[in-house]
């Protein structure tokens, strides 16, 4: 048994899970009948074809001979550090625009996500989320009236 | 409905576009729209969830024009970075950059644009057309269209979009049966009883659209070129002087016969659901190899090569809006986010819409068909502009878009959560493009998932859980044998090979 295939293998485990998942999940809500169909009919029928689909594909991506050599999985490495700071960012926009405001947040927000990228200059970055929060203000605020206070105080 | 009843129609459609608000809307939409196509690593998906809450404040018909206006705009904008600069701002802008790069280097950049707006216009002429004539009478149709006729038809779009999308099959099918579940998410209307929200009261109306959208297709995506750095950071811009706008004579002769066909290979695809304008422009453009006296021409600037891709990219653009807006089924991710705006507005999309509101529909034919016009008009002389545009290094551009997004998300509900969601969306999207799965069929089964089962429960129910209901009536049996059909073609080994090798040369582009 090889894996000839990382990513249909991988991908093919997941369905599977996510539809085991659903399936498990499914049995709190009544199923009823086909007639009259409960709520935990038609989310039992999507995890279990999931979850069938999901391994055929794992399947077709194990290969029983070791005949050819597995290909490695290629492309860019993992994105774990746009992946944190991104996420990071979010959380802490959705934090603060309920407690401190749309500009405070915004400002987070763009300082936390600049630190993704490869380089970081701090004056660049603070002329550019200066500009980018006095754009974003004049369009939400100003422009499509969103109504999120300001800042903490107003 | 004749003829006389058609212009009639067309007559309201042009007074509501053509009144100012409109206008400003359609333009704004189509600016905002190529602006957001120039730019790489950032789709029309993302970009028109990004864009909805500029929407929310307008009337329902000013939204729907601004969000087409969006849409075309990002599919323009993306042929004009392909051709300048080789980079297809859009997948279906692909194509372009193999005759459209090409004429660029050899100094034909301005003719080259240039006939890619006359080929997006004259398609998009014919693809509102289209819309006018084939509307009504779907409409008409759609409306004796029960439950089981609803489920079959929706069966078969998704599996359309399956056989039609890039990448594995079965893996697209998983990731549509995904779709479905998360659009479960939230109360079911039958019982009342909370599905998957994990004792979430803010799940309880369901996973916004919006987060999905911006999840899989923004967050995701710019993860994923954050990881990529090399590819991004230097951009090769064109310096060298457009010079010449005008083909000549020769270069339309050339590509008028190309114009045509891509026409009619986008309206054939774009009116199928699943089709969409990234397979119309790949089949256009192999159609024009095929025909050709020389092909070894192609891929060295020839002119056919940008034509026919760019006007069957745009016909199938036009025709997405016959289906979707006469049977309120979605024909793709962009699309479904559209229906999804009009329900934000108190609209529910379905056969109904053309008669309760003839002022949108109309109106959005109408405005298609001039933003069209201000597409040509705008973009010929805007060029220098989104050069310039493409200098904008990617360290400013994404955090811009992550805030767009983020004030996006939030401000469709006001709600926190929202914001964390677009996260673990964001962060599953990585994984589907790390584990190479498509998306876009994720988003066009999420939003069909409420109404799959609702249609499935009602078909059922009137049949008393009698199953063959979906085979005795004769519509319904007809999709799923269209269903049957698509995915025996599938299985076919001749086809399978096919398929792979255009999507393999699809991905090596």
């Amino acid at each position: 048994m090889r894996i000839k295939n990382y990513e249909d293998f991988w991908s093919g485990v997941m369905f599977l899970a996510i539809g085991a998942l659903a399936m498990w999940e499914s049995t709190n809500y009544p199923f009823g009948t086909a007639s009259r169909m409960g709520p935990g009919y038609f989310p039992t029928c999507l995890g279990g074809m999931m979850a069938v689909l999901g391994a055929l594909v794992a399947l077709k991506a194990v290969e029983s001979s070791s005949g050819e050599h597995a290909k490695p999985a290629e492309g860019s490495p993992f994105a774990w550090k746009a992946l944190i700071m991104l996420s990071l960012g979010f959380v802490f926009f959705g934090w603060g625009v309920d407690h401190i405001g749309f500009i405070p947040s915004l400002f987070g927000l763009s300082v936390i996500t600049a630190l993704a990228g490869s380089t970081f200059n701090i004056k660049e970055v603070l002329i550019m989320t200066v500009l980018l929060i006095a754009g974003s203000v004049g369009v939400f605020i100003y422009g499509v009236e969103l109504p999120i206070p300001l800042f903490w105080w107003r | 409905m004749d003829f006389s009843n058609i212009l009639q129609n067309l007559g309201l459609g042009f007074s509501t576009a053509l009144s100012l608000i409109n206008l400003t809307y359609c333009f704004l939409g189509v600016l905002v729209g190529t602006l957001i196509g120039v730019l790489p690593g950032i789709g029309p998906v993302a970009a028109v969830a990004m864009l909805l809450p500029l929407t929310f404040n307008l009337d329902p018909v000013g939204a729907i024009i601004m969000l087409s206006g969006i849409y075309y705009g990002t599919q323009y904008g993306g042929s004009t970075t392909a051709i300048l600069v080789n980079l297809p701002g859009e997948s279906s802008s692909v194509i372009t950059c193999m005759d459209g790069y090409a004429m660029a280097r050899n100094g034909r950049a301005g003719p080259a644009l240039a006939i890619a707006a006359i080929g997006s216009f004259f398609a998009g002429t014919v693809g509102t057309i289209m819309v006018a004539f084939l509307g009504p009478p779907l409409a008409e149709i759609a409306l004796k269209f029960g439950a089981p006729e609803y489920f079959s038809l929706m069966v078969m779009s998704l599996i359309a979009a399956s056989v039609l999308s890039s990448g594995s099959m079965m893996k697209t099918i998983c990731m549509i049966v995904l779709g479905l579940l998360v659009g479960i998410v939230g109360t079911d209307v039958n019982s009342g009883m909370s599905r998957f929200t994990f004792g979430m009261s803010g799940l309880a109306d369901g996973i916004n659209f919006a987060v999905i959208a911006m999840g899989l297709f923004g967050f995701a995506e710019i993860m994923s070129n954050l990881a990529d750095k090399a590819d991004l950071a230097d951009r090769s811009v064109l310096n060298q002087k457009i010079t010449g706008l005008m083909p000549t004579l020769e270069d339309m002769k050339a590509a008028s016969g190309a114009i045509l066909r891509g026409t009619a290979i986008g309206a054939f695809f774009g009116t199928l659901p699943g089709g969409g304008p990234t397979i119309s422009a790949f089949s256009a453009y192999a159609l024009e190899k095929k025909l050709a006296k020389d092909p070894s021409r192609f891929g060295k600037g020839a002119i056919e090569g940008v034509a026919a891709p760019e006007s069957a990219n745009n016909a199938a653009v036009q025709c997405a809006f016959i289906t979707t807006l006469t049977l309120g089924i979605p024909h793709g991710a962009t699309m479904a986010l559209i229906l999804g705006a009009l329900t934000i507005q108190g609209i529910a999309p379905g056969p109904q819409v053309m008669t309760q509101r003839p002022d949108l529909f109309w109106g959005l034919i109408a405005s298609m068909w001039i933003g069209n016009a201000m597409l040509v008009v705008l973009n010929l002389p805007l060029v220098g502009v989104w050069v310039k545009l493409l200098k904008v290094p990617y360290r400013y551009m994404y955090p811009a878009i992550m805030m767009f997004m983020a004030i996006g998300v939030y401000s469709v509900n006001n709600l926190d959560l929202d914001v964390y969601m677009t996260i673990l969306f964001g962060v599953l999207g990585y994984l589907f493009l790390k584990l190479n799965c498509q998306p876009a069929p994720l988003i066009l089964a999420f939003v069909l998932g409420p109404l799959m089962e609702e249609n499935l429960r009602r078909a059922l129910l009137i049949s008393r859980g009698d199953p063959t209901v979906f085979l005795t009536r004769p519509i319904s049996a007809a999709f799923l044998i269209a269903a049957i059909l698509l995915l025996t073609i599938m299985i076919i080994p001749s086809f399978k090979k096919k398929r792979e090798e255009a999507v393999a040369s699809s991905e090596v582009l």
